[in-house]
């Protein structure tokens, strides 16, 4: 009896737990509805915090895009980079730019952007010791090896970068330490937005919930979950919202995202989950957005290795290349939501940004005959056979990675030719690349920094360029970059970017396999939902019925 | 029955040392955290070595490690890479997947012992036949199929649930998700009832009982289901570790950001802080829940004893 009654004391004590924690549960809502202006819209956690210097991942940029303008804005339809804070950049000799401010620009918490914003940001960016994963897009302002040492280990001599000299409150100057006649156009990525003064003042408060100079002011940020941001009435741009605000909701499955769209929860979802794609058009009709974007998708060849590294094994890497049947994998794998790639640049940039639809030519069109002749002319798959490298974590890999060493099999004739070869994780993954450690192709994507044909090849293929993780050394392909660099005329300075790329066909390290579109959907709710370049939809313009 | 309890508290101490130091090593395994971070760029060495150097990952593995729980005495669960402390993270998933742990264990509770003693009383009749096969069909089915499409119908074609359920998390919107973590062990806790209560529906203390004239619902509740609790009780006891810990596929499905989702991103990102620090609280919940279990033991058998 006595133990009878101890059982019903505690389902008594569990009962009470569950009306307090039930209690505490219910207080902040799922957020706006639509009824009330406000955009809801799917999130991904970003992975670092909310600075810009230290974001360089899409789910944090997309924030930092709606709170944030810079120098230059990149127009969402023709990627073009235009002056937005900037009265004008201008430079006599492709080195030194000087740079001034529109009057009136202001940050969201009055604080006014001055020249000081940008150049108080850019040293912080730059200064080794805050460890900004971007700092190196600093790397080209004169002093950037002062403040930022490359090597592991090395101490900072400086804190300042020397480039950067203020003129007046509307005006700074910036001096490069190399030509780079299209640096302007690379000043509307995030790394580049100005700060103000109460990030420097109260850094943790700054990062609990970021003050900008954009559309939208930050109305509450619960880490891991969600983001509401609200119209900021007062911004001064030319871009206000259109909407009252927008709702970000992170999603740790876009599957789920995908539902709720479909149940009519959310408004926008800007990853359509892969085994959605069939079903899509029949679900959304014409809320489906299935847009070319900077991304592109390649299979690198570790050019340090000792395989990969004789005379010959150039014609074997194209070989493989023309093994590959990228129409009929983008149609049956992808349904259509990648375009198989003829370059090393993305459709994106246009034919006036330096995309040339073709430069690869025959190399990358599928010919089996000519690819299993060139192969055995490079000396056949060093030891026998291949493995393609990708990580099994994220994006669904497996599947392209499977059906391309499928393509290479059948042209080989050979069941064993290639086989896939997953890592459990990325960071592992990225990690083995690093240290040199792969010994066989292994896949790798490159989402554009800022539309620039430069931004497609220099990082990529430049020697000891930042993403040169196939260790590619080519002194011609670095002399025709350097000219390109240099270069005042544009037009000019794209035809030497492209004379550059075409070093890639006959030397492939990297074979181009497809360029990603960006894949969005919506509901009923809101309009005019673009994708940008960036494959991000644009926030401020939706609106909402 | 105290010191009973004190030896057991004071057991827990090198299981948890012991399983800390496991999961510290083994996520240290899994390769260098700071890689990943670059995305598909290299990292540039400087600032690598600056970001393992806050993170203190520029130590040998044993100097990291006693680092990690100096810190875990003083309440210092480390930071996740996104600038968030770890007992921040933890203070928001835990009460979560806490309330989703709820719901299941009522349902395995309920339903589960519910079915278990209506079959068990009726061997070889068509209502156990029919629970048996659907308990199987349940087991059969991997948690991710039926979510999805529970998710489906009721989420979607019928519009009762909202697919996903909303940051807070109220108990309400948990309904669904509980149900769907609770299945497998539900139809476990079915099963195990089931044959505990057959075996002792023909127990002599049960015919002694009917033969005292005692009502049948009291022969039930009092008699024959104390002693068959015995198992199922040890089953559920594990149960409330293994759902927190293993909810990650549900947590996944109905967009829930508790503990198996947080686990999940630090060890996407092999972020040691998170995982370590997750892994060691639930440890604790799992040896806790375990004591609890020994415990019920006494109050339901009376003749197990504790010195």
């Amino acid at each position: 009896m006595r133990g009878a009654t101890r059982v019903r004391c505690a389902v008594g004590v569990l009962a009470v737990a569950l009306a307090a924690t039930a209690c505490g549960g219910g207080s902040s809502g799922g957020g706006g509805g639509s009824g009330d202006g406000v955009v809801r819209a799917s999130w991904g956690d970003p992975q670092n915090p909310l600075e810009p210097a230290d974001t360089n991942e899409v789910q944090g940029g997309k924030v930092l895009d709606m709170i944030f303008r810079g120098l230059k804005i990149y127009n969402p339809k023709t990627a073009a980079a235009e002056n937005e804070i900037a009265q004008s950049i201008t430079s006599s000799d492709s080195q030194n730019f000087d740079i001034k401010l529109k009057p009136g620009w202001k940050f969201s918490n009055g604080e006014a952007v001055t020249s000081d914003s940008f150049i108080n940001a850019w040293n912080y960016g730059a200064d080794l010791r805050n460890a900004q994963l971007n700092a190196f897009f600093f790397a080209q302002i004169d002093g950037y090896s002062k403040v930022h040492p490359d090597a592991s280990g090395a101490k900072a001599t400086a804190t300042k970068l020397s480039g950067l000299t203020k003129v007046s409150d509307t005006e700074f100057k910036v001096k490069l330490n190399q030509k780079f006649s299209l640096w302007p156009d690379t000043l509307g990525y995030a790394a580049f937005y100005p700060l103000p003064q109460a990030f420097f003042s109260n850094h943790a408060a700054w990062l609990s919930k970021p003050i900008g100079n954009g559309p939208y002011e930050i109305s509450s940020y619960t880490k891991g979950s969600g983001m509401s941001l609200r119209k900021w009435d007062a911004y001064p741009g030319s871009d206000p919202a259109a909407n009252s605000g927008v709702d970000l909701r992170v999603y740790t499955d876009n599957n789920t995202a995908y539902t709720d769209l479909q149940a009519g929860n959310i408004d926008v979802v800007d990853d359509i989950p892969a085994n959605q794609l069939k079903n899509v058009k029949a679900d959304l009709g014409s809320r489906y957005i299935n847009e070319p974007a900077g991304l592109n998708q390649t299979l690198t060849f570790p050019l340090y290795a000792s395989n990969w590294s004789s005379a010959k094994s150039a014609l074997v890497r194209q070989g493989l290349s023309m093994a590959i049947n990228r129409p009929q994998i983008t149609k049956a794998i992808f349904q259509d939501t990648r375009t198989p790639a003829t370059d090393w640049t993305s459709p994106v940039l246009g034919d006036a940004g330096g995309y040339k639809a073709g430069l690869c030519g025959q190399e990358c069109e599928y010919n089996p005959t000519k690819a299993k002749q060139l192969i055995q002319q490079g000396g056949g798959l060093p030891s026998g056979g291949i493995t393609i490298g990708y990580n099994a974590d994220t994006g669904s890999h497996k599947e392209w990675v499977d059906a391309v060493c499928n393509s290479i099999n059948n042209v080989l004739g050979d069941n064993h030719a290639c086989v896939g070869a997953p890592t459990g994780t990325f960071a592992d993954f990225r990690n083995k690349i690093t240290n040199k450690q792969v010994t066989m192709p292994f896949r790798s994507g490159w989402q554009m920094d800022y539309p620039l044909i430069q931004d497609f090849l220099q990082p990529l293929f430049y020697t000891d360029a930042s993403s040169n993780d196939s260790h590619y050394n080519n002194p011609q392909f670095d002399k025709l970059v350097d000219q390109a660099n240099a270069e005042t005329d544009s037009g000019k300075a794209i035809g030497l970017f492209q004379d550059a790329e075409r070093l890639l066909v006959k030397d492939m390290p990297a074979i181009p396999l497809w360029y990603q579109n960006g894949n969005a959907g919506y509901s009923t709710n809101v309009s005019n939902v673009i994708l940008n370049p960036f494959s991000v939809p644009v926030y401020n313009e939706i609106k909402v019925k | 029955m105290g010191r009973y309890v004190i030896r057991r508290l004071l057991q827990m101490i090198p299981v948890f040392i012991g399983s800390t130091f496991l999961i510290f090593f083994m996520v240290y395994a899994l390769g260098d955290p700071v890689a990943a971070l670059f995305g598909e760029r290299a990292p540039d060495p400087a600032t690598a070595q600056q970001i393992r150097h806050d993170l203190y990952l520029d130590h040998s593995l044993g100097a990291q490690y006693l680092h990690y729980m100096k810190n875990i005495f003083v309440g210092d669960f480390g930071t996740a890479f996104n600038g968030q402390s770890v007992t921040a993270l933890m203070g928001s998933a835990f009460p979560v997947t806490i309330r989703l742990t709820i719901v299941a264990i009522i349902f395995e509770i309920i339903i589960g012992i519910l079915l278990g003693v209506i079959t068990g009383m009726r061997r070889g009749k068509p209502v156990d036949t029919g629970v048996l096969l659907l308990t199987l069909v349940v087991i059969s089915v991997p948690t991710f199929v039926t979510g999805y499409v529970l998710q489906y119908v009721f989420g979607v074609r019928l519009g009762w649930t909202a697919p996903s359920v909303s940051p807070s998390a109220p108990f309400n919107e948990l309904i669904l998700p509980g149900l769907v973590l609770a299945l497998v062990s539900l139809a476990y806790v079915t099963r195990l009832t089931r044959t505990s209560i057959a075996e002792n529906t023909r127990a002599d203390y049960v015919r002694t009982a009917i033969a005292k004239g005692l009502p049948r619902r009291r022969v039930i509740t009092r008699h024959l289901l104390r002693n068959s609790l015995i198992p199922v009780i040890t089953f559920i006891g594990t149960d409330i570790g293994a759902l927190m810990g293993g909810a990650i596929v549900t947590e996944r499905i109905f967009n829930i950001h508790g503990v198996g989702y947080q686990l999940y991103q630090g060890i996407l990102r092999n972020n040691a802080p998170t995982v370590v620090g997750f892994v060691t609280v639930l440890v604790l919940v799992f040896l806790l829940a375990n004591l609890l279990v020994d415990l019920l033991y006494a109050v339901l058998d009376p003749r197990i004893r504790y010195a």
